[in-house]
C-alpha cells in the first residue's frame, strides 16, 4: 500500500485532529467557533514562513534549515520600523520593505555558502543559520537604537529581548477587514496577504525561470546539459527563500504583536519543515498545495491540542505533543526519502 | 597528515586573548578547566566511534544523557540512597541507551547520507518523549512513590531535584592539593580509562571493522561486514558512553535541573572535539583530551572578557555560543564542500 506508507504522517495527523475535535465535544464548553478562528490566524500567521521553504525545495537544495538567517533580516526590518515609529499599514509595508532588502544581502551571502556544500546543504544551513542568530545577538546588544520602546528601561544599552508592537503595526493584518461568519472570526486581510503571496509564487513557479528551477531539483546534469545554469537557479532559489522568511516573521510578529529577538529565532525552522512535509512535500519537490494543506493540518492540530491540555491540568501538554509530532514528521520524511533513493 | 591543524590553533590563540583581557588568574582558570574536564570529557568521547564509523558527528548524545537522566530519576523515584543507588542508576541507564540506541541505529541506517541531520531531530524527538513521561507521566501513569520530587499539582516531576546523595560521590575519592590546584585524581584517572578503553576498541578487530565502513561501505561489503550491523552496534556503544558522561555530569553538578540539564551537550561536545582537531570524517581520542581543555578554558574565559572589553557580560556568553555553532558551522564547510568542480565533471561520474 505505497499511499499508505507515503502518506501516513498526513492520515495520522488527521486522525489525531478528529479524535481531539471528538474528544473536545465530550469536554464541553469548548469554544469551538473560537478555535477555527484562532486556527484561522495561525494559518496566515505561520503559513508566509513555510512558504519560504518552496524555491529552496523546487530547486533541490532541500529543506531550509537555514530558515533563520530570512528571520534574522526580517527582525532587522521591523526593528528599523519600529524605531523610526512607523505604524499601522505604512509601518508594516516599511518593515517589510527593509526585511526584503536586507533579505536579498543576507541570502545571496547564505547561498554563497550553500553553493559550497553540495548535497549538504541542509545540516550546513542549520549552523548557518545558528551561528548568525548569536552573531545577531551581538548586533542586538549594540546596535544603535534610539526609540525607549526598544531599549532596556535600565542599565544601558541593547534592545529588549521582545519589544510591544501595540503602538506602531501590532495585529493591523489580523483586524484589518475582519468579519464574523457564525461566531467565526475571519481575519480577511491576513488571509488574502496570505493567498497573494501563494499566488505569486506559484505563478512564478510556472515561468521560465521557476520553471528552470524545478528543472535543476529534477536533475542536475540533465539541466547542465539543456544549457541551465545550475548554479545561478540555486541561488535565485537560496534567495527566494530568505526573502520569503524575511517577510514571513514580519507576517508572524505582527500577529503575535511582539519582536522577539536574541534566541528566539533558533529553533523556529523546524516546525516550519515539518509543516511543509507533512503537507505531502517529500523534501525533493514541494508546491503551494502542501503549503497549503500542511501548515492548516498543522496549525490546526496545534489549536485544538491547547484547550485539551488545559482541560487535563497539563499546560505543557500541548507545546510537547507539538515538538513530537514535527520531530516524528522530520524523522519520517527523512526516512521515507532514503528508502525511496535505495529501492 | 603533515599539515599543521588549525583548529587547537586558533582556540589556543582565542584562549590567550580572552584569558589576557578577562584579568582572570590562571590558577582560577585551571582549576576550573580540571573540573570542566572530568565532568565533560566523557560525553565528548561518545563522539569518537560514530565519528570514525562515517556517521558524522552524534548529536543523539543527548539522547545517552536523557537515558541516564532517565535512569536517576527512576532510582529517585524508588528512593535508593547513596552508592548502590548511582550505581543502580548507572546500570538502568546503560539499559535504556542499549535499547534506544538500538532504534537509533536502525534509523540511521535508513538514512544514509543525512545522519546528522536525523540525530539532531532524533534528540528534538527523544526531548519530547522524555517531557512527555516525566512532566505528564509521573503522577497519572508512573505510580508517584516519591513525593519529595513530584510537582505540587500532583503530576510531573519538578522541575530541580536535589541530587545531595549523589553529589560529588567520584569526585571526592583521591583529591591531591598542588599548591592551590586540586586535582582530583581519582576521577581524571577515570576519564583517562575510559578514553584508553575508547583507543584501544578501536585498535581491536570490531574497531577496524568500524574503521573500514567508515571509509567506505561498499568495500566493507565486499569484505564481508555487515555494515548495518556494524553501525547499531556504534550507536549503542556510543550514547552508552553519553549516558555514563552524562551520570558523571550529574554527580559533579550535584543540582540536577530535569528538563534542562541535557540542553546543549550535543552542540557543546561537538564543538569541543573539533576544537582539538577532529574532522567530520576523522577523530581520535587525543582530539577529545585537547578538544575539552582548549574549549572549555575558552568558554570559562569568555563572558569575563566579555565583560572587560564591552563592559557586558552577555556579549561574552554570545561569544562563547556563537564559537560553539561557529566551530561546526566552519568544520562542516571545510570537510562537507567540495571543491569548485563544474557540474560536468562531478556528475557524469555517478551514470
Amino acid at each position: 500500500m505505497p499511499l499508505l506508507k507515503r502518506n501516513a504522517p498526513q492520515f495520522f495527523v488527521f486522525f489525531f485532529l478528529v479524535a481531539m475535535a471528538v474528544a473536545t465535544l465530550f469536554v464541553g464548553d469548548m469554544p469551538l467557533a473560537g478555535l477555527v478562528g484562532d486556527a484561522l490566524v495561525r494559518l496566515f500567521m505561520n503559513g508566509v514562513m513555510v512558504l519560504s521553504l518552496v524555491p529552496m525545495l523546487s530547486a533541490g537544495v532541500g529543506v531550509n534549515y537555514g530558515l533563520p538567517i530570512g528571520l534574522l533580516a526580517g527582525l532587522l526590518g521591523m526593528c528599523v520600523a519600529v524605531n523610526y515609529r512607523l505604524g499601522g499599514i505604512a509601518g508594516f509595508a516599511g518593515a517589510i520593505l527593509v526585511a526584503v532588502l536586507i533579505g536579498l544581502i543576507f541570502g545571496y551571502a547564505y547561498a554563497r555558502v550553500s553553493r559550497r556544500v553540495k548535497g549538504h546543504e541542509e545540516i550546513t544551513g542549520l549552523f548557518v543559520g545558528c551561528s548568525a542568530v548569536f552573531i545577531m545577538c551581538f548586533f542586538w546588544n549594540v546596535a544603535p537604537f534610539t526609540n525607549p520602546e526598544m531599549l532596556w528601561i535600565i542599565g544601558g544599552g541593547g534592545l529588549r529581548p521582545t519589544i510591544g508592537l501595540e503602538s506602531t503595526f501590532g495585529k493591523v493584518l489580523n483586524d484589518l477587514g475582519t468579519f464574523n461568519v457564525g461566531g467565526i472570526q475571519i481575519p480577511l486581510a491576513g488571509l488574502s496577504f496570505f493567498g497573494a503571496l501563494c499566488l505569486l509564487l506559484s505563478l512564478y513557479l510556472h515561468t521560465r525561470s521557476g520553471r528552470a528551477m524545478a528543472a535543476v531539483g529534477e536533475s542536475e546534469t540533465f539541466a547542465f546539459f539543456s544549457g541551465i545554469n545550475v548554479g545561478k537557479y540555486k541561488t535565485i532559489a537560496v534567495v527566494q527563500s530568505t526573502v520569503i522568511a524575511a517577510v514571513g516573521i514580519c507576517v508572524y510578529a505582527q500577529s503575535y504583536g511582539f519582536i522577539e529577538l536574541y534566541n528566539a529565532p533558533l529553533m523556529m525552522a523546524f516546525p516550519a519543515a515539518s509543516a511543509i512535509l507533512l503537507g505531502g512535500s517529500t523534501g525533493k519537490r514541494a508546491s503551494v498545495i502542501h503549503v497549503l494543506v500542511g501548515t492548516s493540518l498543522f496549525q490546526t492540530a496545534y489549536v485544538f491540542s491547547g484547550p485539551l491540555a488545559n482541560s487535563l491540568l497539563v499546560p505543557e501538554l500541548s507545546e510537547i505533543l507539538r515538538v513530537i509530532i514535527s520531530s516524528s514528521i522530520i524523522l519520517y520524511a527523512l526516512i521515507y526519502a532514503g528508502e525511496g533513493k535505495s529501492a | 597528515m603533515k599539515r599543521i591543524n588549525l583548529a587547537p590553533v586558533s582556540f589556543l590563540a582565542l584562549f590567550f586573548g580572552g584569558l589576557f583581557f578577562s584579568k582572570m588568574s590562571v590558577i582560577f582558570v585551571l582549576n576550573e578547566v580540571i573540573t570542566r574536564f572530568i565532568r565533560d570529557a566523557v560525553l565528548v568521547l561518545a563522539l569518537v566511534l560514530p565519528i570514525i564509523a562515517g556517521m558524522g558527528i552524534n548529536f543523539a548524545i543527548v539522547v545517552g544523557a536523557m537515558c541516564a537522566q532517565a535512569g536517576i530519576l527512576f532510582i529517585i523515584i524508588a528512593q535508593i540512597n547513596g552508592i548502590a543507588g548511582f550505581v543502580s542508576a548507572a546500570f538502568l541507564g546503560i539499559g535504556f541507551s542499549a535499547a534506544v540506541g538500538y532504534l537509533v541505529g536502525r534509523c540511521l541506517n535508513r538514512v544514509k547520507g543525512k545522519e546528522m541531520i536525523a540525530t539532531i531531530v532524533i534528540g528534538m524527538l527523544a526531548n519530547g518523549v522524555y517531557q512527555l513521561v516525566f512532566l505528564v507521566g509521573y503522577g497519572t501513569v508512573i505510580p508517584a512513590h516519591n513525593r519529595e520530587i513530584l510537582l505540587s499539582t500532583g503530576k510531573g516531576v519538578r522541575s530541580m531535584v536535589d541530587l545531595a546523595d549523589y553529589r560529588n560521590i567520584l569526585d571526592r575519592i583521591w583529591v591531591v592539593e598542588l599548591g592551590d590546584v586540586t586535582i582530583p585524581v581519582f576521577m581524571v584517572l577515570l576519564v583517562l580509562a575510559f578514553c584508553s578503553v575508547v583507543a584501544y576498541f578501536v585498535n581491536t578487530r570490531i574497531g577496524q571493522q568500524i574503521k573500514a565502513v567508515g571509509q567506505d561501505t561498499d568495500t566493507a561489503e565486499v569484505l564481508g561486514i555487515d555494515v548495518n550491523r556494524i553501525r547499531i552496534t556504534v550507536m549503542i556503544l556510543s550514547l552508552a558512553i553519553a549516558c555514563l558522561g552524562q551520570m558523571i555530569y550529574l554527580q559533579n553538578i550535584g543540582m540536577f535541573s530535569v528538563y534542562t540539564a541535557h540542553g546543549n551537550s550535543d552542540i557543546i561536545s561537538a564543538a569541543a572535539i573539533l576544537a582539538g582537531g577532529a574532522t567530520i570524517k576523522e577523530a581520535r581520542v587525543r582530539h577529545v583530551i585537547l578538544g575539552v581543555f582548549l574549549f572549555h578554558s575558552l568558554f570559562i574565559v569568555s563572558p569575563q572578557a566579555g565583560q572587560h572589553i564591552f563592559g557586558n557580560a552577555a556579549l561574552g556568553e554570545y561569544f562563547r555560543s556563537f564559537v560553539a555553532y561557529a566551530t561546526i558551522t566552519v568544520a562542516l564547510i571545510l570537510n562537507l564542500g567540495t571543491r569548485t568542480v563544474p557540474p560536468m565533471q562531478t556528475k557524469v561520474k555517478d551514470q
